[in-house]
């Protein structure tokens, strides 16, 4: 398997929005590195033809009736928002278009 | 009764007191106020103690007593609660800063089926931030110390819930265990911790950290206790789609059966060797000598997927809560940091995440992110999924020759606080023997079976088939009887007072 | 067509893009269902409630919130599949599609990957071609189920679009309401009319799933919005173009001008030796162009993974079958049936269906109207003014009865084509029902003999040299004078008994 880079570190903080400093980079890229090793061994003992498992108990179409339901009060969720105007939740600019 | 006997109590004993109304459950509960008060700085497990909500729940215990309502097996028993679990106004910070003052606006169903059960919630405790740890020190907020050596850690990532067991500030307490978050700490501190059927209690509620993992669970001084906490919880939720819709197995009894004769015990070959501690695999030898006289058949057997396990729980669980913690963004709840008016939403988000993760969450997200990025699915996050396979295979090979498995709970005593802290590797090793019914999603227990050469609890681990809940609780407590018979007592009682 | 785009440069000819490049399409369509509640929980659905007052634990992704499937949503993405012949899958999953965005609480979207609960479908669309009609088979690639996210406002900035907007709040009742997407295989072949089949398409995916009864499919609302995906080649022979997907299409007339526009302005890059880039776009309807979105920092990597909050969905046979018996009469039979009741052919058909104004004129009908009077009505006056207003007929503030009340008033001889029309001015402009509309303005044929003959009489007078031509025996002339009748009774004579009276003062005769 791969060795992890500082600029692998760096690109994965970017694709989860964690602002990394140089000597975090650094760390992280060791010891990602070594958890990455220590892991490895999977790689040799599945093969292709054993299918994944995803869920502990095999259970299908698990669904609820299309019913309303009450709703969140909106005074108390604001009031635990960082900032709310209006009704609604205030967020900085957003930089990119949609 | 005195201020110390109620806190020694078990639950069974408070609960009787509290329905005949010898005690009221308001005394109960301000006894064990009183000794968090007087320990708390030593023992650091609560992260709030709500006085006001507790003694008012409390209250309503006593009044509907007195009004003639017949109380549940657990009415005004004291609990602790890990702080992973959302009540409505009180704080939950899942251990983080990034949460760092936030009032859930809804209760996690456990919280309610605790409310509904009358068990008087005393406050939320200490963990490894979103749980992710093996000995509290990932807090955010400071570690919890080990009532039996306060320079040892509790445990993780439920840490403050078994060290508030632990330390008498509650009779019962509730933890997570994603990959032996509730086991490991409860063997650390010789009480008895549970993790159920997966699915078994409801996760609504519960902060997610590995969807597919996570189960919150029972601890108490012992099996029984236990028990009545497991049966309380437990039980299919409409709120939660990974919920069995199954009857809850009945635990209290097979607690209250304890006999093993004729049960087939399997000791799995691979959960030994190098790595554990001499003296650990010692107590677990000697225990499991004790149910072969009480009437087990125990042999050796052989799970060779279980090797595995580590590599497989350490893709699996960081790719499902880099995506889980993914929310934590500043725009709707928890801090919010660099909002000068100057930076953008992103900017934000990056700002704030990184102020408000610790170390291993951080590093978890990022195994995760790299795991499931496009190009290496197929061999990290495919690949563990397909390990996980391999696990439930060799467990249902198992089950075909043998009732229960069984194995030291983790491979050493209580490590000193900061031992591991830099070694991120040896800390994940704690788990090596939690991992494995983690990922095949079968009940697993941890009973104290006695003292390593440093004089601190060494627990043995006890598995069974999915859905099989009782049958850890009717092992665990035949150990626990004849155990307790042999020391005169649990093996709490010979940890120095606090 | 505008020949100069927004940057200046000199926009293809269309005819010489075709000569060019060969054009391939591809649509994304966006149902929102309409179910009483969300996809994953029970909060409601109802267009324009108070911000975040539809909002619960789950859909607003709180700390420890789980997701609950709704079943009916389930339904309506397998009647969905069935209607465009897709196969339903046997057993799917969601999937977590990963990436951080302000109105995306979870900042991952609950969507399907690889396991669609429906997929390899196709659906008929007609369009009219210089050599008469023809039909297209639009290749369905999918169809699965997701969740909306909630809606932004940006704040401070000139036009409340992003660029330049100081902040933004979020509104979250829109997070969690069941979506179906619909993506079709590059649609190839169409040559010059591809923008009139990816209208007609999109037209008739509508009228489909409005038949289906799943959701209310304004696009106007958001409740149906369509990417247009287009790419250009050589020849139909090339390996595929880059292609370049375009949002914000809120309109059949804009997907139609959409995409005639990304084919000039590609084809425009293209032949100046430039790159088309790989983007988003955004159309303007107001300028009718496309501009450059989102550029993307890293290139979108999703880290798509199997939902572990969910269950696999596995719709029996059983279901599936029981599904299929609710579906409604296919459109091409539907078509057809109301084609031939209507007695007009597959062409004028398909012009009702590009309208959007099939179950306009059927309740019209309902309502007592014939059907060529409803057709003339819909297709004529009021399309000609959702055109000038840029919207969609259904938006109109008129309905099918109130234009079967007006077509009455018009067979019974109270007023003529051009004040019915007037009456319908009135209805569009709010000033009430048709009769009363009719009544405020005075509208009203005059047949009453009296007031007409004075009217009449004054026009001969008034018009001696064409009275004369009329005594002479010239009829044609009776024109000049009726239009002088209609003139003085403003518009509100009944022309043919005006004639008949003009001819009668003047001893003439038809017959001559």
């Amino acid at each position: 398997m791969p060795s992890i880079t500082r600029e692998d570190v760096a690109h994965l903080a970017a694709l989860a929005r964690l602002a990394l400093s140089e000597d975090e980079l650094d760390h992280y890229a060791g010891q990602l590195d070594v958890i990455l090793s220590a892991v490895a061994s999977i790689s040799e003992v599945a093969a292709d033809d054993i299918p994944p498992t995803t869920h502990a108990v095999p259970v299908v179409n698990v669904f609820r009736d299309d019913v309303v339901r009450p709703s969140l009060d909106r005074e108390a969720l604001l009031d635990a928002a960082p900032a709310a105007e209006d009704g609604r939740f205030r967020v900085p600019r957003i930089l990119d278009e949609e | 009764m005195a201020v110390t006997d109620l806190t020694r109590a078990t639950a069974v004993e408070i609960a009787a007191l509290v329905a005949s109304r010898d005690v009221s459950a308001v005394e109960v509960t301000q006894a064990h106020l009183d000794r968090i008060a007087s320990v708390e700085d030593s023992v650091h497990a609560f992260l709030h103690v709500d006085v006001d909500g507790a003694l008012e729940q409390a209250r309503a215990v006593d009044h509907a007593t007195a009004s003639g309502s017949s109380p549940g097996p657990l009415a005004g028993v004291p609990l602790a609660l890990k702080d992973v679990l959302v009540q409505t106004g009180v704080p939950t910070t899942c251990g983080s800063k990034i949460l760092e003052g936030w009032l859930p606006p809804y209760d996690a169903t456990v919280v309610k089926r605790l409310r509904a059960a009358g068990v008087v919630i005393l406050g939320k405790t200490n963990m490894d931030e979103f749980a992710m740890g093996s000995s509290t020190e990932n807090s955010a907020y400071g570690p919890t110390h080990n009532p039996w050596d306060l320079d040892r850690i509790p445990g993780g990532s439920s840490g403050g819930s078994a060290a508030a067991v632990a330390a008498y500030e509650a009779p019962l307490a509730i933890g997570t265990d994603t990959g032996g978050s509730i086991r490991q700490p409860a063997a650390v501190t010789g009480i008895v911790g549970a993790k159920p059927t997966y699915g078994g209690v409801s996760r609504y509620g519960l902060v997610a950290f590995s969807s597919s993992l996570d189960q919150a669970g029972p601890f108490a001084r012992n099996v029984l206790d236990t028990a009545l906490l497991h049966a309380a919880i437990a039980g299919y939720d409409e709120f939660d789609s990974t919920s069995i819709n199954a009857p809850v197995p009945d635990v209290v009894a097979a607690a209250q059966g304890a006999d093993v004769r004729g049960m087939r015990i399997g000791v799995v070959r691979e959960l030994s060797g190098e790595g554990y501690q001499p003296s650990v695999q010692a107590r677990f030898d000697e225990a499991v000598e004790l149910l072969r006289q009480a009437g087990a058949e125990v042999v050796e057997v052989s799970c060779p997927a279980f090797d595995y396990a580590l590599g497989a729980y350490y893709l699996i669980a960081p790719s499902e809560c880099s995506s889980n913690l993914a929310r934590f963004d500043a725009m709707r709840y928890g801090i919010r940091v660099g909002d000068d008016g100057e930076n953008g939403a992103e900017e934000v988000m990056r700002l704030t995440r990184d102020a408000g993760f610790g170390p291993e969450v951080k590093r978890r997200i990022i195994l995760g992110t790299y795991a499931l990025s496009s190009g290496y699915y197929d061999a990290y996050y495919g690949q563990a999924q397909k390990v996980r396979t391999l696990i439930t295979r060799d467990f249902e090979a198992a089950w075909a020759s043998v009732d229960v498995l069984v194995s030291p709970t983790t491979p050493t005593e209580a490590f000193r606080i900061g031992e591991r802290a830099d070694d991120p590797v040896a800390m994940y090793k704690a788990d090596l023997c939690t991992l494995p019914s983690s990922l095949y999603g079968g009940p697993a227990m941890s009973v104290p079976v006695g003292l390593g050469d440093e004089g601190l609890p060494v627990g043995l681990q006890v598995m069974a088939p999915v859905m099989a809940d009782d049958r850890i609780y009717r092992v665990g407590a035949a150990i626990e009887s004849m155990l307790t018979d042999r020391w005169g007592g649990p093996l709490l009682q010979k940890a120095v007072a606090l | 067509m505008a020949t100069l785009s927004h940057t200046g440069d000199v926009l293809m000819d269309y005819d010489d893009v075709m000569a060019n490049f060969d054009p391939v399409l591809g649509l994304e369509v966006h149902v929102e269902l309409g179910t009483a509640s969300k996809m994953f929980c029970g909060c409601a659905t109802e267009f324009g409630a108070e911000p975040n007052t539809q909002v619960c634990p789950t859909c607003l992704g709180l700390p420890g919130s789980l997701p609950v499937l709704n079943r009916t949503a389930v339904e309506s993405a397998i009647r969905i599949g069935l209607a465009l012949n897709c196969s339903i899958a046997p057993w799917c999953r969601f999937a977590r599609k990963n990436y951080f965005y302000p109105d995306m609480p979870k900042n991952f979207q609950t969507s399907q990957y690889d396991e669609p609960i429906c997929f390899e479908g196709w659906l008929d669309v007609e369009i009219e071609t210089d050599e008469g009609p023809r039909t297209f088979r639009v290749e369905i690639e999918r169809a699965h189920m997701e969740e909306d996210t909630g809606k932004s406002l940006h704040v401070g900035g000139a036009t409340g679009r992003i660029h330049g907007a100081d902040f933004s709040l979020v509104d979250y009742n829109r997070a969690g309401i069941p979506l179906i997407e619909i993506v079709t295989k590059p649609v190839a072949g169409t040559g010059k009319y591809a923008p009139e089949v990816a209208r007609a398409y999109v037209g008739a995916l509508r009228e489909l799933l409005r038949a289906l009864e799943v959701s209310d499919v304004k696009m106007e609302q958001g409740s149906l919005r369509c990417d247009a995906n287009v790419s250009l080649r050589p020849t139909p022979e090339s390996p595929l173009g880059t292609r370049t997907e375009t949002k914000n299409v809120n309109s059949l007339r804009s997907v139609e001008r959409a995409v005639r526009f990304e084919m000039q302005r590609q084809a425009t890059r293209l032949s100046a030796g430039e790159v088309v880039v790989q983007e988003t776009r955004h159309w303007h309807e107001d300028t009718g162009v496309t501009t450059a979105g989102r550029i993307k920092s890293d290139a979108e990597d999703y880290r798509y993974f199997p939902e572990p909050d969910l269950v696999p969905v596995a719709p029996a046979a059983e279901w599936v079958e029981e599904l299929r018996g609710t579906l409604p009469e296919p459109p091409a039979e539907r078509r057809r049936r109301l084609a031939t009741e209507w007695g007009i052919n597959d062409l004028e058909m398909q012009s009702v269906i590009n309208a959007g104004a099939v179950e306009l004129v059927l309740a019209t009908i309902t309502a007592g109207a014939d059907s060529a009077a409803a057709r003339k009505w819909w297709m004529g006056e009021i399309a000609r003014r959702a055109n000038d207003d840029g919207v969609e007929l259904e938006s109109l503030p008129i309905t099918a009865l109130q234009v079967a009340q007006v077509d009455a008033m018009v067979t019974s001889g109270r007023l003529n084509d051009k004040l019915a029309r007037q009456v319908i001015d009135g209805v569009l402009a709010g000033e009430g029902e048709p009769e009363a509309v009719a009544d405020a303005r005075g509208l009203q044929i005059v047949s009453d003999d009296g007031p007409l003959l004075e009217a009449v009489k004054a026009a001969i007078e008034s018009n001696a040299d064409a009275a004369q031509k009329i005594r002479d025996g010239k009829i044609q002339a009776v024109g000049a004078l009726v239009g002088a009748v209609m003139k003085t009774t403003r518009g509100q004579a009944d022309a043919g008994r005006a004639r008949e009276l003009i001819l009668a003062e003047l001893g003439a005769s038809e017959g001559a």
